[in-house]
């Protein structure tokens, strides 16, 4: 729905910043617009796209690639339940049921109430504590059906809060850095450094040379 | 019995805080950096070649030797490749929460050994705790000293950017992190011509190194390449994080010197994963991630190291280690690694795009029930179209090792339990729902 705005739109900035190329900032922006709004709204694309100097079908096509990504609304928590091989040995297609039934959606679709949508994914690497899943990326696991059902109350009210934002909200941890240094000032530093070093070496190793 | 392994990647596992600044710091944290910044970085590049650590991400080259491949441009740039995504493999998962100052101080020892421009930390988008970890180990480094300007009052510059992912498997394969990172789709780029080393990164050259990799420099540095090299046997140095998942008792991370500890004491030992459930017995073993071809319960005895596992038809890959037992259905286990192919392929090439889905169409419905004799034959002639032969190593029919990666389960899983297959047809089912 949205466009950048105010201490968003900072961020925003700060992020192109970050790469010599701007548009290496394109998926960074998506999630930072999914932060905003959940999900990759048509006016962020736009927005992206000014700020990556690409076009929108650019961003698009970068954003459609990665599932992640979501162009189109979901609910307040994306469950993902992973059913590889390593879940599925310890029951990861039951867990599935178990989280449909529970959350009130089918894999793809979103709770009449706008809480869950279900998604089956792939292994999210925690193998160990399988079948597992995870909600907005927060890792569950080992889960049984009970397990499901505490997971849905908790999250409902509200003791999961801290640990699970809202979708879209990946690192809550922003950079805190001085300004970037020039690349080109480093460059030069090593050209000195290496040129420096190699006449030490001509001199002392003058003899064998 | 094998016997206790030094720790060293995982040698802060279970100490409360580890992921810390200050018990980074007690536990001798940025000690190997500074070291490493007394010396030069040919010192250091020499080092690592002395310890012959293969690289950890999965396709085991020498670390040491690719870092001597960079081409000596002006501008170059280190990638930190952080996106495990190959199924069972949960190690840098690990890492990251758990211990992201090492490989903080990894990443910037690497960029001092090749001279790095800027370097970037990518990492999988699904790991939100482990971006907010290492983004906050990134800002710590900052605030010590350990990076930015004249790190530690030397003449070393570096400025470190924490990169998140989005979501495809492919983007494990190096040339496809780049584009990523470039902010485009994950497609891989052929090579030649494009061997990061040579053109990578906004075309430039350019180091990737796995999570586990770099982790292990700090200690590298300290203790000297020859220390590493003492560990393990022949090519396979060091220790290594083998991730245990399946049908065991105590699934987990277990750091091992590579090649001392065979898979049937990784499966078995009562320290380690501590055998079957009662009344199991041994099927299978996927070793390596879903790419490797099984081995079977006569094969335990293979040491884990890289060479040893290749030689007996298999890989070690990234190090993951799957066990099937007897109540695993071996159609299911094949077409559902056939699925992940189907979902992750990128798309590019029509061997990997057509070929996985069509493979895992025909899988599906053997495993429904609803298979033909033929499908048996059908399943090898589409192997084939993918990989030649099916031979293994695969030949390579596209640009990247996906392609190549997708008949290995189809074809062994046919080869090893044919009668399983055909049980399936001729039922009309699943034996064993």
């Amino acid at each position: 729905m949205s466009r950048f705005k105010d201490e968003v739109l900072q961020e925003a900035l700060e992020l192109v910043k970050l790469y010599p190329e701007a548009r290496s900032a394109t998926i960074p922006l998506c999630h930072l617009a999914q932060s905003v709004d959940g999900y990759l709204a048509p006016d962020a694309i736009e927005h992206i796209a000014e700020l990556t100097s690409t076009t929108p079908a650019e961003v698009h096509g970068t954003a459609s690639f990665y599932d992640m990504i979501q162009l189109h609304p979901v609910g307040r928590y994306v469950v993902g339940v992973c059913t590889n091989i390593a879940c599925m040995l310890q029951g990861g297609y039951e867990l599935l049921e178990a989280v449909e039934e529970t959350m009130g959606a089918s894999v793809g679709e979103t709770s009449e109430d706008s809480l869950f949508t279900v998604e089956e994914v792939e292994c999210i690497a925690l193998c160990d504590r399988a079948p597992c899943l995870h909600v907005n990326y927060r890792y569950f696991g080992p889960l049984d059906e009970e397990g499901v059902k505490r997971l849905k109350s908790d999250l409902i009210e509200g003791r999961l809060e801290d640990e699970v934002p809202s979708h879209g909200v990946i690192s809550r941890i922003k950079r805190s850095a001085p300004e970037l240094i020039p690349l080109e000032e480093i460059d030069e530093l090593r050209l000195v450094e290496d040129e420096q070093r190699s006449s030490r070496m001509a001199q002392k190793g003058g003899g064998d040379a | 019995m094998p016997e206790a392994a030094e720790s060293i990647v995982l040698s802060r596992r279970g100490v409360e805080g580890s992921h810390t600044l200050d018990v980074y710091l007690e536990t001798g944290g940025y000690e190997g950096l500074r070291k490493a910044l007394a010396m030069n970085p040919e010192e250091i590049v020499a080092q690592v070649v002395e310890s012959n650590i293969l690289g950890r991400g999965g396709a085991g080259f020498e670390a040491g030797r690719k870092w001597s491949m960079l081409k000596k441009s002006t501008r170059r740039y280190l990638v930190i490749n952080g996106d495990e995504s190959e199924p069972a493999t949960f190690k840098d998962h690990f890492l990251v929460e758990n211990d992201p100052h090492q490989l903080v101080e990894g990443t910037i020892i690497a960029a001092y050994a090749i001279g790095a421009s800027r370097a970037f930390i990518f990492i999988r988008g699904e790991f939100a705790l482990g971006l907010e970890r290492v983004q906050s180990a990134v800002n710590d480094a900052y605030k010590i000293g350990a990076l930015g300007r004249n790190i530690f009052g030397s003449s070393f510059s570096l400025d470190l950017i924490v990169h998140p992912g989005a979501g495809a498997y492919i983007c494990g394969e190096e040339t496809a992190l780049l584009e990523s990172l470039e902010g485009k789709r994950g497609f891989p780029r052929i090579k030649p011509p494009y061997f990061p080393a040579v053109i990578g990164l906004y075309g430039e050259p350019t180091i990737v190194n796995n999570v586990e990799t770099v982790s292990n420099l700090p200690w590298i540095v300290s203790r000297g390449g020859a220390a590493f090299k003492a560990l393990g046997s022949g090519r396979s140095t060091g220790t290594r994080i083998f991730a245990l998942s399946g049908a065991v008792k105590r699934p987990g991370l277990y750091e091992l010197e590579m090649v001392k500890t065979t898979f049937r004491e990784l499966i078995f030992s009562d320290d380690l994963g501590g055998g079957l459930y009662e009344g199991r017995s041994l099927k299978a073993v996927i070793p390596g991630g879903v790419s490797a071809p099984w081995i079977t319960p006569d094969q335990l005895d293979l040491p884990l190291g890289q060479d040893e596992v290749a030689k007996a038809g298999s890989m070690l890959g990234s190090g993951s280690i799957i066990v099937m037992d007897d109540s695993t259905c071996m159609v299911r286990a094949a077409w559902r690694i056939s699925r992940f192919f189907m979902r992750e392929s990128c798309g590019q090439c029509t061997p990997c795009r057509e070929g996985s889905n069509w493979i895992e169409k025909v899988m599906a419905r053997i495993e429904a029930g609803a298979g033909r004799e033929e499908d048996l034959e059908l399943l090898m002639d589409l192997c084939d179209n993918i990989v030649p032969g099916v031979s293994w190593p695969p030949a390579q029919t596209t640009i990247c090792v996906l392609g190549p990666s997708i008949p290995s389960s189809v074809a062994v899983g046919i080869r090893m339990f044919r009668d399983e297959f055909l049980t399936h047809i001729k039922e009309g089912g699943c034996p064993f729902e």
